[in-house]
């Protein structure tokens, strides 16, 4: 629709006190008479099945944009919600009504403000016209151990199309290795056998999934819905689309080389756990030097786990690993005994069933310590040294053979990581000269180790592979949010992104599953997935003025955008969140959303009624993140904290998404100062999108240059953080910066 | 989400993280939900905590995603204040009655709380573990969902009191509010009926319930939480003072023949998590846990090593005997061995947080369900139940952590939504 074919019919709610607080009289004339709304009525109890009768009376009268003044638009969604219609949520109730004092000029200056703010943005925004693209619905899990066999599985069960790509020759993962596995139902005493072929089977004769072995992935291009995937096979490449992507490329042992103390590479009676499935497998634990049976098996927990010098995290299955060995050494051969030397038993949950079952067994020994040494004496025997036990003191155990609990590395890659490398070698290859060679070779050197590791090999700028956290592991940052990753349709599943059980493994590859089937689904519909479900606006780019400063691709959170060989961003819609931190970085302005766009938030900006000088009355702008701080205002609305009429606040989809011009167009109209407030920034981040809060304490230093340049203060902008369950600071933090402003004093370019 | 158009419906039992998680992901796959909770509000008992492990993070950041998703859904039916009262029926074709209990406070309501101060009853404040007490009418806390008042009708006087009628002026309250049933037709069920804390008091020698400064860690949670009982201030309930040592007893009444013998895993992360809250609050407390192995898997061990380095927190491996007072003044003294030196302890604090674990809430046995449901011997729900369509999430399965039961959760949406396909296509 074109903006000046709108018809804005505005809708006053007199309910929740508003009617009582406010001249709305008053109101409806700024409303028709000042911002040229076609009519503008009030209602007692607008969210009444009467007050929706009339708004949709309007509606077929001709009204094609609606602006509701009255509750916070986080409540009544539903009452005031029109297909294809846009509708402004004025909120006069929790920021307005409920925080400050009625029937005051203050209070009515503000409610009409607010008004004004919702009519210019109801003129321009659009209702977002959602991206029509062909989207492949099928799904493509990587790796086929029990993760990604189960990703497959319930994918398929689910009505879509799996290809299951596995680089070895066999599908199955370590499964196919372990024969036996520690029980993962009632009464969990008794050891299981792993159920790999009936799954293998089953995968086999699912119509939906096709299997390719002895594959490896060349490249993936593209974005959700349009992954265009090229696998190697046998030597032949096979192109085809798929629709999301499950990483389930599984795990690899600790370099038990690295563990010299403990005896491993010095003797060959000392073996990791993995090894020791061997044996028991083969029917007989024998020792590997001489073949004759082991008797006294040492299994020594933590070995090169919960060590900052190895593995710092827990791997957390092989404390039952360990109970499940030493149970079946000792069915193999009643005479053998199991010396477990441990940190702590990390067998929780109904688990503590089968540990009950192993400590019922005499001949298993359970030693609290932490193991020094492993020493070959003289003979068969290898000396065990340990310290700190539970009789507190050194104590030196014999063992035929020492079994070392040794940990899970991810298979994974550092996506960001080979970028840097990467985009370190190309300026290495350049030549030039400067302090960029110098920092290259530094990164070179630092990141060489990553070369060669891509897995997934995306062909993102951003980088091959999911970013990863803490120790490699490609996981969610978010507890509540378990599966998102930071590349839209591409989900982590199983000991990939963190080391656990077969059965918890499944469970993860499910949930895997379902999102990615959420992801094209939703792409079919041109919506966009977590945070903004459902979000059907995507970014514009106006191209023939980018600049190629390459500041939207570099801090885009989620590779949205590749780049051509000039630097000019090249978009792929369905990677996108539309958290708009792209917009917030373009100096050129030329990114833009139907329903929020720098236009339309300066329109906002401008909309404001600024008393001049000489009326002492300074004017704030608030830009607060949608996510935690305008619920924040809302919470400190509804408990009744009253904060300073002087401010007016914008909710933005991030404080990345703020475009620092918004504060040079506040500053230029006669605002005398802006507050942002957005969510927590650090190690543990709590932005949805990243890196917002960061990313606008970076700007700020612009900012700060800006300011200078005009010869105001640097005190003029202010950025906080704040989480929701904080809500009562934020009155008081709007307070004292209100208080500040004013000593400061007016700005000197009003009126 | 299905082969022939038709969406599936799903009924999800249990609105607290795994229910939400079940049933908003599940909508957004197509399928249309119904989630039914027995409390008034959604959270269930996340919604009591401060902050999550290991990053240490309000629950009201992801709950407000996820009742915005909620309440922008036009695919989710919640029912507060419910119970599923039966289910009949068999594979992918169940029917189910759910009962609604009276809020005796209508839609109209608009949190404005005019009505407190007119109301004469008090009643315990379960909400924050009857640490206190509110009025008959309460609203349970500031970000409840649905954000409306409840009249607790077991302290409520009724219509022979009615002084809240006259103090509303939307009109909310109808203390005649009745009952209601209904039935629905879905094709899965998923059990999201979370956990209780077992009663402490039944542990014998640990002082809950006759020493006035033992609490657990449900209750520690509350101490620390903005919006509890003593507006986020951690102190001993006997007289109000701030503590200057604490012990936590790990394993009070679990991994134990005598009490619960299944291990709630995570309440070594949760003990290890209000001990930060402790320090925060007061930084030269010394504080004390006593366990028997701190399981702190995989990548929260980075969690357990930071909270190692803080030189007074004492961990000490061996089970506590007893809990009891010091004297007449409300301090404790705790009696275990510490097995790792031999020696005997007798550990003087301020207060004591038993780290009581987690067991299944019942509620499901409330339920009449056609063939049955399938338990292990300490009450959870299996994986595989007789019928298919009938699943099992979260901590009615297994004790976890919020992470772990949103992922299982997710992973149940799947299994519901393949049965709404294969009834659609059948």
């Amino acid at each position: 629709m074109d903006n000046k074919d709108k018809k804005i019919a505005v809708w006053i709610c007199q309910g929740c006190d508003i009617g009582k607080s406010l001249d709305v009289a008053a109101l409806e004339k700024v409303a028709t008479e000042e911002c040229g709304a076609a009519r503008c009525s009030s209602h007692p109890f607008l969210c009444s099945p009467q007050g929706g009768d009339l708004i949709r009376k309007d509606i077929d009268a001709g009204a094609n944009t609606l602006v509701v003044a009255g509750c916070s638009p986080r409540f009544n969604v539903h009452a005031f919600a029109v297909d294809g219609c846009w509708t402004e949520r004025v909120n006069l109730r929790e920021l307005v009504v409920w925080s400050h004092p009625p029937n005051d000029e203050d209070t009515q200056m503000l409610a009409e403000d607010y008004l004004r703010m919702g009519i210019a943005r109801a003129k321009k925004a659009q209702v977002p016209e959602p991206l029509q693209v062909e989207i492949d619905k099928t799904i493509l899990v990587v790796g086929g151990g029990p993760s990604g066999m189960t990703a497959a599985l319930e994918a398929a069960r689910a009505g879509y199309d799996v290809v299951l790509v596995e680089k070895e020759a066999q599908l199955g993962g370590w499964l196919r290795k372990f024969s036996r596995l520690f029980p993962k139902k009632p009464p969990y005493r008794e050891l299981e056998a792993t159920d790999l072929e009936s799954r293998i089977n089953e995968i086999e004769q699912n119509p939906r999934i096709r299997v390719c072995r002895g594959a490896t992935i060349e490249k993936i291009a593209g974005q959700p819905g349009q992954f265009d995937v090229s696998l190697a096979t046998n030597g032949t490449t096979q192109k085809f689309r798929v629709g999301a992507i499950v990483q389930a490329t599984g795990w690899k042992p600790y370099d038990a080389f690295r563990l010299t103390h403990l005896g491993y590479g010095r003797s060959p009676d000392v073996i990791t756990n993995v090894q020791m499935e061997e044996l028991l497998a083969s029917g007989a634990v024998r020792r590997p030097s001489d073949g004759k049976p082991a008797q006294r098996i040492a299994f020594i927990q933590c070995a090169g786990s919960r060590d900052e010098a190895h593995l710092p995290y827990c791997s957390a299955v092989c404390c039952r690993v360990t109970l499940k060995q030493a149970l079946w050494a000792r069915e193999l051969d009643d005479q053998a005994q199991a010396y477990v030397f441990y940190k702590d038993i990390r067998a929780a949950g109904q688990y503590e069933d089968f540990y009950r079952r192993a400590q019922e067994d005499s001949q298993i020994f359970f030693t609290k310590g932490d193991v020094v040494s492993v020493e070959p004496s003289g003979g068969r025997s290898l000396v065990v040294e340990v310290r700190d036990t539970l009789l507190g003191k050194r104590i030196e155990v014999a063992a035929d053979l020492v079994v070392l609990a040794t940990g899970m590395v991810p298979v994974a890659a550092d996506g960001e990581a080979i970028r840097r490398l990467r985009d370190a070698k190309a300026v290495l290859e350049k030549g030039e000269a400067g302090a960029q060679l110098q920092a290259a070779a530094e990164t070179v050197e630092k990141l060489q180790h990553h070369g060669g590791t891509d897995v997934l090999r995306l062909e993102y700028r951003q980088g091959p592979d999911l970013p990863v956290l803490k120790h490699q592991f490609p996981d969610s940052h978010f507890i509540c949010f378990p599966y998102e990753t930071r590349r839209t349709g591409i989900y982590a599943a199983g000991c990939v992104r963190a080391p656990n059980d077969s059965e918890a493994c499944r469970e993860d590859a499910a949930g895997a599953a379902l999102k990615a089937i959420q992801c094209v689904h939703l792409a079919s519909e041109g919506k966009a997935v977590h945070p903004r479900w459902g979000d059907q606006s995507y970014p514009d780019f106006q191209l023939q003025r980018c600049t190629q400063c390459k500041r939207c691709t570099e801090e885009c959170p989620f590779g949205t955008l590749n780049e051509d060989v000039k630097g000019t961003p090249q978009p792929n819609p369905t990677r996108c969140r539309r958290c708009g931190i792209c917009m917030g970085s373009c100096p050129e302005r030329i990114i833009s959303f139907a329903d929020y766009s720098v236009d339309i938030v300066s329109s906002m900006i401008k909309a404001v009624h600024i008393p001049d000088e000489f009326e002492e009355k300074p004017r704030l702008l608030g830009l607060v993140c949608e996510n935690d701080v305008y619920p924040a205002l809302d919470l400190a609305g509804l408990a009744r904290i009253a904060h300073s009429a002087l401010i007016r606040f914008i909710s933005v989809r991030c404080l990345g998404a703020v475009n620092v011009v918004w504060i040079a167009d506040a500053l230029a109209r006669g605002f005398d100062g802006i507050l942002l407030v957005g969510c927590k920034s650090g190690d543990d981040y709590q932005c949805h999108f990243i890196r917002g809060s960061e990313l606008m304490g970076t700007r700020s230093d612009n900012i700060r240059e800006k300011l200078k340049q005009l010869a105001l203060e640097e005190e003029r902008v202010r950025i906080e953080e704040l989480a929701l369950s904080e809500y009562r600071r934020l009155p008081q933090i709007i307070d004292e910066f209100a208080a500040q402003i004013q000593e400061i004093g007016l700005n000197p370019f009003k009126g | 989400m299905s082969t022939n158009g038709k969406t599936g419906k799903v009924l999800v039992i249990g609105g607290g993280i795994s229910g939400i998680t079940a049933a908003i992901e599940a909508s957004e796959a197509g399928c249309e939900v119904v989630l039914v909770e027995k409390r008034p509000y959604l959270g269930g008992r996340v919604a009591q905590m401060h902050q999550y492990f290991p990053k240490l993070c309000p629950p009201s950041c992801g709950l407000e995603i996820n009742l915005r998703r909620i309440r922008t859904s036009a695919r989710i039916r919640c029912l507060t204040l419910s119970r599923v009262e039966k289910i009949s029926g068999s594979s992918g074709c169940y029917r189910a009655t759910i009962g609604t209990f009276p809020r005796r406070v209508n839609a109209r309501c608009t949190a404005c709380g005019a009505c407190v101060a007119a109301c004469p009853v008090q009643r315990p404040d379960d909400f924050n573990c009857s640490m206190g007490s509110t009025k008959a009418i309460y609203l349970p806390f500031e970000t409840a969902y649905p954000l409306q008042f409840v009249i607790d009708e077991s302290a409520c006087l009724g219509t022979a009191c009615g002084k809240c009628l006259p103090a509303c002026p939307y009109q909310a309250i109808d203390l005649e509010m009745k009952p209601e049933t209904m039935e629905i037709d879905v094709q899965a069920v998923i059990w999201a009926t979370g956990w209780d804390s077992p009663d402490a008091a039944t542990i014998e020698g640990l002082g809950f319930g006759t020493c006035r400064n033992v609490i657990t860690n449900l209750m520690m949670e509350r101490l620390a939480a903005a919006n509890g009982p003593t507006g986020g201030k951690i102190q001993r309930p006997s007289d109000g003072r701030a503590i200057q040592s604490v012990a936590f007893v790990q394993c009070a009444g679990s991994r134990d023949e005598n009490y619960l013998k299944h291990c709630s895993a995570v309440c070594c992360m949760a003990s290890l998590k209000q001990a930060r809250y402790v320090r925060q609050q007061c930084p030269d407390a010394q504080i004390y846990i006593f366990y028997i192995d701190i399981r702190s898997p995989g990548r929260l061990e980075d969690f357990y090593a930071e909270s190692q380095k803080d030189e007074k927190l004492h961990l000490l491996k061996g089970k506590v005997a007893k809990v009891a007072e010091a004297s007449s003044g409300g301090d404790l003294v705790v009696e275990a061995e510490d097995v790792l030196s031999g020696r005997r302890v007798a550990q003087k604090v301020d207060l004591v947080v038993l780290a009581t674990g987690i067991v299944p809430a019942h509620a499901e046995a409330r339920v009449e369900v056609d063939g049955g449901l399938r338990r292990d011997e300490h009450g959870f729900l299996t994986s595989d139940q007789p019928a298919a369509g009938l699943l099992a999430v979260g901590c009615a399965k297994r004790p976890a952590d919020v992470a772990a039961c949103v992922r299982d959760a997710t992973g149940g949406a799947l299994k519901a939504l393949q049965c709404c396909v294969e009834r659609a296509s059948g």
